[in-house]
C-alpha cells in the first residue's frame, strides 16, 4: 500500500481497482466463495462484509490511540466480531431464509482477512472519516468481484438471475456451475484478466500473497 | 442431537467428498500463500490436523456445557474466536516443553493457524449439524487430514507449474486458482464413495 495515496478518490481507485483485496491480493476468499452459487446469498453476504469492514476500520481509528499495541490484534478481533454478531442477529431476524442459506458463512466473516488486513494496514495510521472510507470502498472491490462470479454461475448454473428465470425453458443448465471447482476456475479467469488489463495499461502490478 | 452417521463414514466424508478446502473453500488465505513451498506446507498441514482436533473438542464442551446452558449461544462467534486463540497459545507452550525439534517446525505456523477460517469453520459447521462429542473429534480431525491432503497435492503441482511458461497475467494467483479447481474436480469423483452432510 503506498502512503502517498491518501486523497479520498485515490483510496476508491486503488481499493476497487489497482489493489483491490481479491485479485490484486488474494484476501479474503476464505468466507464468500462458497455463497457465489446465487445473487441473492452474495448480495446479502457481501453487504455484510462492507457494512463489517467500514464500521470496524472506523472504530479501530477512533480507538487506536486508546489500545496498547501488544493486544491490539485480539482487541480488533473482537471489534470485528461484535460487528458480525450485529449482522448475524439482523439476519436471524429479518431475513431467516438467507440467514439458513448462508450457515456458517456469516460467521466467517470475523476471520476475513481483508478486515483485519485494512484495520492493521491502515485505520491503524488514518483518520476515523478516511477509515471508514477506506474499509468501505475495499468491501466495495470485494463485492464486485463476488457478485460478477455470482452473476456468471446462477446464470449459467440454474438460468436464472436473483431467482428470476431469464434463460428459455430449453436452456440445459451447466451442472459444473453449481458445483464447488466452478468458483476457482472463475475467479482464476478473473485474476488472469485483471492483471492482464493491468499489464496492458502499466501499471505497476502488486504481488499478492 | 445428529441423526447417526458411523463414525468411518464421517471420518471418511470430511476428508474426501466434503474436504474442508475444496468443497467449503475454508482456509483458503494462508493455502495460497503457503503452498509455494513443499516444507512450510507439510508443517502447517501438521499444525492444521493438531489444532482442529483439540479446538473441534473443547468448542464443543464449551457450546454445550457454558453457552447453551446460560442462553449466550449469540455470543458463540466471539467465545469460538478466543477459544481457538488460547488452545493454539496453550498447544504452543506444551510443544515447546515437550519437544524442541517439534517446536522448531511448527512453532512459526501456530500463530498463523487463529485466523484461518477452516479451524472457526469447522466449529460453525459442528454446531450447525449438531454433532455429539465423539462426532465433533472425528469430524474435526477428519477436516485437518483432507485440509493437509489438499495443500500437500497443491505444493507439489505448484512445484511442477513453477517453471513452465504460462501468459504473465495468469501467474502466480490466477494459475493457482485453476489449479485447485482441476483439484476440486478430481475430488467430487469421491461423491459416488458416500456422501455425509
Amino acid at each position: 500500500m503506498s502512503d502517498a495515496a491518501k486523497a479520498p478518490g485515490a483510496i476508491m481507485k486503488q481499493n476497487l481497482w489497482t489493489s483491490n483485496p481479491i485479485f490484486m491480493q488474494v484476501l479474503g476468499i476464505c468466507s464468500a466463495l462458497a455463497v457465489t452459487n446465487l445473487l441473492s446469498n452474495t448480495m446479502i453476504m457481501t453487504i455484510g462484509v462492507v457494512f463489517v469492514t467500514a464500521m470496524s476500520s472506523l472504530t479501530v481509528s477512533l480507538l487506536k490511540s486508546l489500545i496498547p499495541r501488544k493486544v491490539r490484534m485480539v482487541v480488533q478481533t473482537l471489534i470485528i466480531a461484535f460487528y458480525v454478531i450485529i449482522v448475524d442477529i439482523v439476519l436471524r431476524a429479518y431475513l431467516p431464509e438467507i440467514s439458513r442459506n448462508l450457515g456458517p458463512y456469516v460467521g466467517l466473516i470475523i476471520t476475513n482477512c481483508i478486515i483485519m488486513g485494512r484495520a492493521e494496514a491502515f485505520a491503524q495510521s488514518n483518520g476515523p472519516v478516511l477509515s471508514f472510507w477506506d474499509g468501505m470502498t475495499s468491501g466495495m472491490g470485494y463485492m464486485g468481484v463476488l457478485l460478477t462470479i455470482a452473476l456468471v454461475r446462477e446464470l449459467l448454473g440454474f438460468g436464472s438471475l436473483f431467482g428470476f428465470q431469464v434463460l428459455p425453458a430449453g436452456f440445459e443448465p451447466w451442472i459444473i456451475m453449481v458445483m464447488p471447482p466452478s468458483a476457482f476456475f472463475l475467479i482464476g479467469l478473473i485474476v488472469w484478466i485483471g492483471k492482464t488489463i493491468m499489464h496492458r495499461q502499466g501499471e505497476p502490478v502488486l504481488e499478492g500473497e | 442431537m445428529a441423526p447417526d452417521i458411523p463414525l468411518i463414514s464421517l471420518f471418511l466424508a470430511s476428508i474426501f467428498t466434503s474436504n474442508i478446502l475444496l468443497a467449503n473453500f475454508l482456509g483458503m488465505c494462508s493455502f495460497i500463500a503457503i503452498s509455494k513451498d513443499m516444507n512450510s506446507s507439510n508443517g502447517l498441514g501438521l499444525a492444521v490436523v493438531v489444532v482442529l482436533t483439540f479446538t473441534t473438542a473443547v468448542n464443543w464442551a464449551v457450546l454445550n456445557y457454558v453457552l447453551i446452558p446460560l442462553d449466550l449461544v449469540y455470543l458463540r462467534f466471539i467465545v469460538f474466536i478466543i477459544v481457538i486463540a488460547s488452545v493454539v497459545q496453550m498447544l504452543e507452550m506444551i510443544i515447546d516443553r515437550v519437544s524442541q525439534t517439534l517446536y522448531l517446525s511448527l512453532g512459526i505456523f501456530l500463530p498463523l493457524i487463529t485466523v484461518n477460517c477452516a479451524i472457526l469453520g469447522v466449529s460453525l459447521f459442528m454446531e450447525i449439524r449438531q454433532y455429539t462429542f465423539v462426532q465433533s473429534t472425528v469430524y474435526g480431525l477428519g477436516s485437518g487430514l483432507g485440509w493437509w491432503l489438499a495443500i500437500m497435492a497443491l505444493s507439489a503441482i505448484r512445484k511442477k507449474t513453477e517453471k513452465s511458461k504460462v501468459p504473465a497475467g495468469l501467474q502466480g494467483a490466477g494459475l493457482t486458482f485453476i489449479t485447485i479447481g482441476f483439484m476440486a474436480m478430481a475430488f467430487i469423483g469421491f461423491t459416488g464413495l458416500l456422501q455425509v452432510q
